[in-house]
This record gives C-alpha cells, structure tokens and sequence, in this order.
C-alpha cells in the first residue's frame, strides 16, 4: 500500500506547530458578548428568591437569564445517537441545583470586567437541601436527586429516577455461581476508580452568532458536532434547520467534548438578543463543572482451577453519574463487555450493574469508557489470581486470553475476527525483561525494582448504532476534497482519512483536501467517539473513493467513446487498454463540470453491525522507595492490535498519550471532596497530570493482525490505550510490597503507611 | 497607564489597565499563537520570551514589561519552523494547543544549552504540559532535531 | 480575579515604603501567587525598576536583591558552592524554568509560604533579611516575626562554610513539596530544618554532641534513625489535599535521617 501504513505528517501539523489562529478563540470575533455563569455553592438546593435587578443595572450588561427564561423541555447534554440512553434530565438553568458548581444564571455582557461585577451583584437565595454526596448511600434514598415529574428516559435502561437509578441491569451466560463454587480457587475483591479528568489544554468554549438569514450558527470545541446541533435544537426548542454547528481546531478532547458541555449558554444567548456571545470555561469551571470519568467500584468475583484454568468471572458495577445521566447508561456496559471478554476460557459470566444519580458533578465519556474502569478490576483480579495460584501473571493470561477466531458471549457473542493479543502479551514480556524481572528485585538500600503487567481491550464503533460518512469530490484540476464530520480533536483523522481517500484513489495525499466538521457542508457523521472515526468513518471514505472511481470511469468512457470496462484508471489518467486512448484527471474534472449530469461527487454512509476490538498488552517497570512510598516509573513497555496500522506515527503518539493519561490516573491524579460537596482538585495546581519527568520512558510496539471488517485491515487505536497502565503499575505496585492498593490513585503516603503496617 | 513594549521588534506605545496580563495584552495584539491553559500558571501554554528569556504571560502584569522587549512565536517564525518540522515527522502535535508554548522554551533551552542530554531537556521543559502526545514523540522530535543541528543542519529536512 | 487600580514603579525605597503603609497597597514580588487571588489593590508598587534583580558576591556574603528570580538562584555559581548546591535543589522543582524565571526571592521569603522550598533551604543556610525599616536581622527571627508593611530589600547569606542537604517529597516532580527537609552543619551548629508541613518550616537545632559526632562521621545508622525519629515527633505537622499529618511525620523521619546520613558522609569525606 502507498498511503496507508505511511508515517504522513499531519495536514494541519504547520498551521499547529507555528501557532496559527486556528481555534475558537483566536477566530471568534472581538466583540462578542462575554458570557459566563453564576454557580451554585450547594450540592443540592433550591433557589427560592432569585433577584438580577442590581446585575442587570450594571455598565455594559447585556442580558441576565435565570430558571425564570428558559423553555421548559428537559434534555441531555449527551453527544449520543437519539433516542439517547442517557435520560433527558437537564434544563439550560434549573431551579433545582444539584452539585456545587450547576448554574444558577447565565450573565452576559460586553466585556469580562462588567460580567464579573454583575455576577456579583446577583441575590440568591437558597433552599438547602439534603444531599447524597457519596455514592454507596444512592440507590433507594429517600434523597432524590431527579424528583421532578418532567424527567424521562427514551430508552429501557432500567433507569428510575424515584429510586436514583439512572441505570440498571444484568446479562450472563452460564451458572456463575455453580461455577464458580466448584472453582479450586477464587479472589473476590472490589476496585474504586474515580471521576478522573480528561484535562485536554484547551477548556471548553463556543462562540455564537446569526448569519444573513437569522439562523444561529454555533462555532464550538466540540467531537459531536451533529449531536450538538440535536442538543440545542432541544434545549432553545428551535428546527435544526435554524442551527449550524462547526468546528475549528480543536485543543484535545479525550471524550470531554463528547457532552455539551458550555454550548447551550451562548446559543440561549446569541438566540435570545441576536448578538454574537462567547463563553469559555476556566480551569477550575473545566475541572468543577464539566464531564470527567464516572466514578466506579468495580466487584469482581473470579474462579480457576489449580492448574490455572479461569473458569468463572462475576462482574458488579456501581457506577456515579453525578447530578445528571449523561452516558451513565452507556459507560458501565464496558466495565464489563469490555473486560470479561479477554478471557475465552470461561464457562459462565455474569456482569450486572446500577447507575445511581448523586449531588457530585455530572460524569461524561473520558478515554476508555467505562471500560478502563472494568479493565482496571479484572485485570488486576487476574494478577492477584496468578498470586494466588503461584503462577506467573504471564502464564495465567497466555493459557486463558481470548484467542483469534473465538466467539466472545460476553462481548455480544461476538467473534474476535482479527486477534493478536497472544503475541502482544508474550512481545511485551519480552520487552520489559519480564522473564528476569519479574517479580521483583531489592537493590538493598530501601529501593525495590518490580515489574507488573496488564491486557485490555475496546471497541472499534458503537455496533449498529454509529453512523460514518463521506463526501469526496473531484475538482476540475485533478485534486479532490473530502468532507466530513467526524472531529480531528489533534487525533489526526483527517490525515488518517485523506490517506485511505489517496489509497482508493491512488494519488498523493497532498492531492485531497480536507474539510470539516460542519453540520452544512458535512455528511452526516456521529461524531469521534468510541473509537469509531478509523473504523467506521473510515470504511465510508473508503466506499465513497471507490463509487467515485466508477464515476470518474464512466465519464472517461463517454469522453474516450468506449465502455468504463475498457478503461485502466491508475489515480492520473483512465486509459483505453486497447487503442492507447487516455483522459487525463483534470481532463476528465474540467469535462465534469460542462454539458454533465452525472456529478463527480459522491457520499457514502457506513454502519457496522460489529465492533472488533483491539487488544493490547501493557507492562510497568517501577523503582519503589520502600520509605517514603514513592513509585518511579522506570519503563513503560506495550503492544498494541490496532489491526493495520494506517499511520504509524499518530498511532504511536496516540498510544504513548494514552498510556501517559493511565500512569496519571494510577498514582497522581486525585479527586478530593470537602464536606460539603466541593471538589478541591479544581486547578492544575491541585490536580497532577504527569508531567514529562512523571513517566520514565514509554516504548511502544505494534503487533500485525488484519480485521476484515475494518477498512484496509484497520481497527481502532484511540481509547483502549489508556486501560493498561493502572492495572500494570498496581500490580508492580504489589509485586513490590506484597500488598494490593484497590484504589486509584495509588498515592506515596497509602504505600507507605502500607508498609508500615506490614 | 501607559507602557513602552517592544512586541517582536515592534515598539509599541499604549494606555492600559494596570492589571491586564501579558497574556492578554500580547493576544490583543494578535499574537494568537499565546495560549492559556490554567489560571494557576501551571501549564506552560502562554510562555513568551521576556528580555529574551522565557516566562508565563499569564502570570506577570503587562505593566512589567514597560521598558522590555516581549518576544512570541509570531516573532521567531524562522527560527520556530526549522526546529518544528522535527516535531510533525513525530506526529508529535497532537492537538497543537501546548505546541507554542512548548516550542518557545524549547528555543530557550537550545538557546542556553546547545548538547541538552534527555534529562536536561525533560528538566527543562517540565513546566510545559502537554495531555495528548505523552511527551516521548516531543522528545523524539527534538533529539532530532539537535542531531540535524549538530551536522549543522546538513540533514535533508523533509 | 486580581484587580489593581494604580500602578506605580517605585523610583525609591523610601517612596514604595511610604505607599505600602497604606491599606490596599500591595508590593508586587514574581506576583505568582498573588495574581491567583481575588485580591483588590489600590496601589500596586513594582520595586523592578530599583536594580534589586542583583547578586553580589563579597568576601563574606553573598547579597541577593529581593526582585532575583529564582532561577536567578538556581543558576548562580556562588550561591552553588557556598550552599553544596542546597538552594539549586530547592528551586529547581518548583513548576518549571518560566515560572522560576518570575518567582522572586523576595516574594517567596516575604510570603512565610506554608508551602515554601525556597524558606526551608534558605533557613538551613546562615541567612540574614535586610528590610527596609527593620534592618538586616536573622532569617529564623523574620520568620517568627507577624506580617507588616516593611519590604524586604535583599536576603544576605553568611559565608559560613560548612555542609548543607536538601530533600524534599512531592507527589508529582513539580508539584508543591508534601514535606522538605534541609539538614547543615556549620560553625553555627548542626540544624534540621522541616517545611512543607502545612505551616512555615521550622528550624531545630541538634545537640552539639551530635555535630560533633555527625562531622566526625561516627554515628551509626540506628542512631541516626533513633534521633530523626525523636525530631520529627518534635514537629507539628498538619494535613491538606497532599498528605495527612501522620505521614507527614512519618517522612519528616525518613528524610532527615538521609540527610543527616548523606551529611556525616559529607563530613567524613571533609575528614579525609
């Protein structure tokens, strides 16, 4: 293959590099209205008297919009495929504030320094009401979060708001239990992941404004920019006919920018005075009030035999969705369809869970998914399995991991179509020095060197769900644009698409532009999320490129008066085979655009019934200081199934990013409460994502496997490789110090009062 | 008030609040490629030159830099793109959000230190966080970078 | 968010004293921490324009301007000899270069940070603060002394030879410390010093017994162990986002037991 599989620099990598403007904030126009928030300092509250007179008086403000002014339909803020599973429960303001932090007014005005006064000036005040701040005292409190009558879930989730559920159910296959009776072995053990941050650099942001016909055109830092223009259309109660959305650059989004998160604010107020209006988030909103991983304690039970069958796994989720649903319902179903599936020995399974609704910060999708959270518990209940076993982790996995070719029941009876997880595990192994290593070595002067190691898994799409297209054109001069709407966020999907495009194509990837994602221009898109972009976005470019093709041949034909069959097209010219006739490219654009009705421009949906995962392996090397409790990650080896690499370099970058994220959420980035429900780690001062001198070395590895389904043999890289790195490290962690820290992030101070009471 | 600045070579005369940031007094001035990140001047994203040295726009007055000459990316173009290639053939941009920033103190340290070992570079550059690319393909991109300079620059760019 | 209504860059000490004793009046160190407040100020008074970035060397101290950034410190030669690279140590974790390139010595000392690297390494050495009104007096006397509205013009460190060993504990590189430990011996005596506890650092002073002892290098490990355990019972520590007082105080033994060993191996190279 030409294009794909080629280390191509990204198309926007100079405009990045040299700083151009190219983001919301360096486009949007310099006098918009500034719009910011008034926030409620009560985890659960009603506002009883709301008096904006004084705010509203002061210099320069525009507009002060309390629950009083917003239309009454509830909806989510989830960027998800209607009808969404995530409950409609939002309002744009509520009366009924429900974490410290929900919005209480929307203030905006014609500079920074006149919305900050009136925010002040802003008299509220508060019925304060009970709250359920931690997550085990939910599900049937006589506590609601979602009293109101107006809630509603479209879809059966086993959600019901009168008992906090947001969510709830069962699957299984097999007689856990009795399985899991016989078993000659069995950890039973429960892991808490908290609602961790993506902490992409830019903080949430959209500008408004109406164009020449009145219509609201939202220009926004978004992954979803159809489902933003669904959201607001139900949010303001306008058509969507009224309402563009796009995208510029985008400065990271992890899954952040897969919930509305600051979208509706401005449009309530572009569309309410007519003028332009910005909000963007700072810091402390971004990581106070925004949408980070759902919190989840994860109980495993697991079975295996004395020669290290594993026979039995029992999955139970609790999961937090916050004050609000959204992908609560969604979330969880990874915390176990994506972990129990990596073993293909087992004879049953049963994964069940609850979703419950707390007076804490709405959770949203961050990298992984739920499925992190799963991996995280499964994985390290296998690693204290193999301890308990007195087998070595490795040997464990190689004798019970699933395997190419194997239907997988508890991942939708799927079969795993393209499987290289033996030889990532073994080559990962082999990496780190796991033969020499493991499990531990004590240098003698209070340090241990110890080495962990984990698997993981993810999707490639959300199966018949998920909905990728594309729109290629060919231009008169030979070069071609593609358009779509699925979000570059730094991913590179635009440069990973236009190198599918140039495949089919056979031309250079200089030779097709890029545009996107714009809900006019664009072909209708889901959005990049689950993984989905490579795999399904992918296969719609890769459908377009070649109708495009036949397109192209059949107009050659007419010009060179014989059958498109008669025709060789090798990406410059279509040539007669038989008498040496040819038409070149741009002759054939040039001849597309008079006296033709048979456009050179095609758009192709794709939408897949299956999802192939990926499959990783991920090993840690640490130094502990047995003293003060500090953990150096010394080497971060991995692995990684992606299928077809289509570009070996931005897969790389995404894995090693990914596996950065996970040693943060492994031993630094912390979420702490106060009493009463705010949360602390509200900075990049107070809450730690790895620095570069936090990771030691990262090196990474690609195994080859082809996914037939997948475009060119690809499947997706952007989520699963953030889910090894807590497991690998809590295992180093214990092969270290013999004791198992279920608690992320594992701090200095928990290892070393461990010790201590060793 | 009224500041002097010299903006990447431009002397410029201005009123203004004696509490407006750098940060903000250098984007109005069009230097977009100057980010903020954090309000807590813990990222790195808004990193500009001050008197030739690198400092966080947002965390110093623009009534400081009366008197000084204030250097953005959009002053070192030249100098930027040469060493910032290095980092497309990593792939290394990622999002592009940190990447002025970064680049700026990395100019600085090359500046300061011509041969930096992985560690002085890694110490160097630690205020500047970057969330998508896990630093290595950064790494990567600037020992590559410091290579081609070493064989004084003879190395085919690509 | 920080408001400032007047900005004046003082043309004298005296006139940036006459201002600061008025209420709302605030003198601008590297700003870092005040700019994250909500701080209203009347008056901010920025002494940059007084040649106070200096650092001199003289046959007896070096002298260090108020406005010296930290990197300033982290880079300079007399300071890395006289000190055994102490005060490089104690900066060079604190964020990152651009940060240390506006953080100033005189804001970082004149602040009393709970938080402070730069106070605990400083109060190791034979440091003395030279303030406006007050005069040059001892650094572990400003400490103690209540917050008024002098300046601090310069931090003088005393040539005291002698050894000198920074430690710290963070949770990530660059983040505030969870504890710091400074542990010398010079001719004034052996000392530990202990910051980061959640209040300023402290300074304790060890037995001239153990000076001895430690610059003859014959204290044994168990010794050592014992007495930095005694110490850090000694030390009131206290709990935040980062670590709770127990493990504070469980690290306050670890760390200056390694100090305290890496100095008696110091001594006992001295010795030879």
């Amino acid at each position: 293959m030409r294009s794909v599989g080629q280390p191509v620099r990204k198309k926007d990598a100079e405009a990045l590099l040299t700083g151009q403007p190219v983001y919301m904030d360096d486009l949007a126009s310099r006098d918009c209205l500034i719009v910011k928030l008034l926030r409620s300092p009560y985890a659960n509250a009603s506002v009883a008297e709301i008096d904006t007179k004084a705010a509203q008086m002061v210099d320069g403000i525009e507009a002060v919009y309390t629950w009083k002014d917003v239309p009454e339909q509830r909806f989510t803020l989830a960027g998800q495929t209607y009808p969404e599973p995530s409950p409609y429960d939002r309002l744009i303001l509520d009366r009924h504030v429900r974490y410290v932090g929900d919005p209480v007014a929307i203030v905006a005005g014609e500079d920074e320094a006149c919305v900050d006064r009136a925010l002040k000036k802003i008299r509220v005040e508060y019925e304060v009401l009970p709250s359920i701040l931690d997550f085990h005292d939910a599900k049937d409190s006589p506590v609601l979060v979602h009293p109101e009558k107006s809630w509603r879930a479209l879809c059966p989730v086993g959600a019901d708001n009168r008992r906090n559920l947001c969510a709830s159910g069962e699957s299984h296959e097999g007689d856990v239990e009795a399985v899991l009776s016989d078993c000659d072995v069995t950890v039973e053990e429960t892991y808490h992941v908290k609602a961790v941050q993506q902490t992409m650099m830019e903080t949430f942001r959209t500008v408004c404004y109406k164009d020449v016909y009145g219509r609201l055109n939202v220009m926004s830092s978004t992954q979803i920019v159809y489902h933003v223009r669904r959201i607001l259309s139900n949010a303001l109660g306008i058509p969507k006919s009224q309402i563009r959305v796009f995208k510029p650059r985008i400065g990271g989004g992890f899954g952040a920018k897969q919930t509305a998160v600051c979208e509706v604010y401005p449009a309530f107020v572009t569309w309410k005075t007519g003028k332009p209006s910005k909000i963007i988030f700072t810091r402390e909103e971004t990581q106070t009030a925004s949408s980070p991983r759902h919190e989840m304690e994860v109980s495993v039970k697991i079975g295996a035999d004395h020669d290290g069958r594993i026979r039995a796994m029992d999955v139970y989720t609790l999961s937090n969705t916050g004050a609000y649903g959204e992908h609560g319902p969604t979330t969880v179903g990874l915390s176990g369809h994506k972990s129990i599936p990596l073993y293909g020995s087992l004879e049953a399974h049963r994964f069940s869970y609850d979703v419950v609704y707390t007076n804490r910060m709405s959770a949203g999708a961050y990298r992984g998914y739920g499925a992190t959270q799963g991996i995280f518990a499964v994985e390290t209940a296998v690693n204290e399995l193999a301890g308990k076993l007195k087998m070595d982790p490795v040997e464990l996995r190689l004798k019970n991991m699933v395997r190419e070719g194997q239907k997988m029941p508890a991942y939708f009876g799927e079969t795993a179509t393209s499987c290289a997880l033996d030889q990532c595990l073994a080559r990962t192994a082999r990496m780190i020095g796991w033969k020499e290593k493991y499990p531990y070595r004590d240098l003698g002067n209070g340090k241990i060197r110890s080495v962990g190691i984990a698997m993981g898994m993810q999707g490639s799409c959300i199966s018949g769900v998920d909905v990728g297209s594309a729109t290629i054109k060919l231009n008169e001069d030979g070069t071609y644009l593609l358009s779509i709407a699925a979000s570059d966020m730094g991913t590179g999907c635009d440069t990973i698409l236009a190198q599918m495009g140039a495949e089919c194509l056979e031309c250079p990837v200089d030779n097709i532009a890029v545009s996107g994602a714009d809900t006019d221009t664009s072909p209708y898109d889901s959005g990049s999320y689950a993984s989905s972009t490579t795999y399904v976005t992918g296969t719609a470019v890769q459908h377009a490129c070649e109708k495009l093709r036949e397109r192209i041949l059949e107009l050659a034909a007419k010009m060179l008066e014989c059958r498109a069959g008669d025709l060789d097209f090798d990406g410059r010219r279509a040539k007669n085979l038989q008498n040496g006739r040819e038409a070149s490219l741009a002759e054939i654009g040039v001849r597309s655009m008079c006296n033709n009705a048979n456009a050179l421009q095609v758009t192709e949906s794709y939408s897949s019934p299956v999802s192939p995962p990926p499959f990783m392996a991920g090993a840690a090397e640490i130094e502990l200081d047995t003293e003060t409790g500090h953990v150096e990650i010394l080497d971060y080896a991995a692995v990684v199934d992606c299928g077809t690499v289509v570009n070996p370099n931005l897969a790389r970058v995404q894995t090693e990013g990914g596996i950065v994220q996970g040693i943060g959420m492994a031993l630094h980035e912390n979420i702490q409460y106060n009493q009463s429900g705010k949360l602390l780690n509200n900075s990049l001062m107070q809450y730690k994502i790895p620095t570069r001198l936090d990771m030691g070395k990262v090196r990474v590895e690609f195994a080859g496997s082809y996914e037939p389904t997948g475009p060119f043999g690809a499947k997706s890289i952007g989520e699963i490789v953030i889910n090894t790195p807590a497991p690998a490290i809590v295992h180093a962690i214990a092969n270290a110090t013999g004791l198992w820290f279920r608690t992320l992030p594992v701090t200095s101070e928990e290892i070393a009062m461990g010790m201590l009471e060793k | 008030m009224q500041i002097n600045v010299v903006l990447n070579g431009k002397t410029i005369t201005e009123e203004i609040a004696p509490d407006l940031l750098l940060i903000d007094f250098v984007r109005n001035h069009k230097c977009y490629s100057v980010k903020r990140g954090c309000e807590t001047s813990n990222c790195g994203l808004c990193t500009v030159f001050l008197d030739q040295k690198p400092v966080l726009s947002c965390g110093i007055l623009a009534a400081r830099a009366d008197g000084h000459a204030v250097d953005t990316l959009e002053g070192l173009l030249e100098e930027a793109k040469e060493f910032a290639m290095f980092i497309a053939d990593q792939g290394a941009e990622q999002c592009g959000f940190c990447n002025p920033g970064m680049i700026m103190n990395a100019i600085a340290l090359f500046r300061e230190n011509k041969e930096p070992s992985d560690e002085e570079i890694r110490e160097y550059l630690a205020g500047n966080l970057c969330r998508c690319s896990g630093y290595e393909g950064q790494l990567r991109g600037i020992r590559a970078f410091l290579e081609y300079k070493k064989q004084g620059g003879a190395l085919c760019v690509q | 968010m920080l408001k400032i209504k007047e900005y004046v860059k003082a043309e004298s000490l005296e006139q940036a004293y006459e201002l600061n004793q008025k209420r709302g009046n605030r003198i601008l160190g590297g700003m870092l921490w005040l700019k994250m407040s909500n701080a209203r100020i009347h008056t901010a008074i920025d002494l940059s324009g007084l040649g106070l970035g200096r650092i001199d060397e003289t046959e007896e101290e070096i002298r260090i301007g108020c406005m010296a950034t930290l990197r300033e410190l982290e880079l300079n030669e007399p300071l890395e000899r006289i000190s055994q690279g102490l005060v490089r140590e104690s900066v060079k974790h604190i964020v990152g270069v651009q940060f240390r390139n506006l953080a100033t010595v005189g804001g970082s000392l004149f602040g009393r940070f709970g938080f402070s690297d730069v106070l605990t390494g400083f109060l190791a050495l034979d440091t003395y603060v030279e303030l406006y009104k007050g005069g040059i007096l001892p650094l572990r006397k400003f400490v103690e002394m209540k917050r008024d509205n002098d300046i601090l013009v310069r931090v003088i460190v005393r040539k005291t030879y002698g050894n000198y060993v920074y430690l710290t504990h963070r949770n990530t590189k660059t983040d505030f410390p969870v504890l710091t430990v400074a542990v010398s011996s010079d001719s004034r005596g052996a000392r530990a010093v202990v910051g980061a506890r959640t209040q300023k650092a402290v300074c304790i002073a060890l037995p001239q017994e153990w000076k001895c002892r430690l610059d003859q290098g014959n204290c044994s490990g168990k010794e050592l162990q014992e007495l930095s355990k005694e110490l850090a019972g000694e030390i009131p520590m206290g709990s935040n986002l980062r670590a709770s007082a127990g493990y504070r105080r469980h690290l306050a033994g670890v760390l200056i037991r390694r100090g305290l060993l890496a100095l008696q191996e110091r001594g006992r190279q001295d010795a030879d």
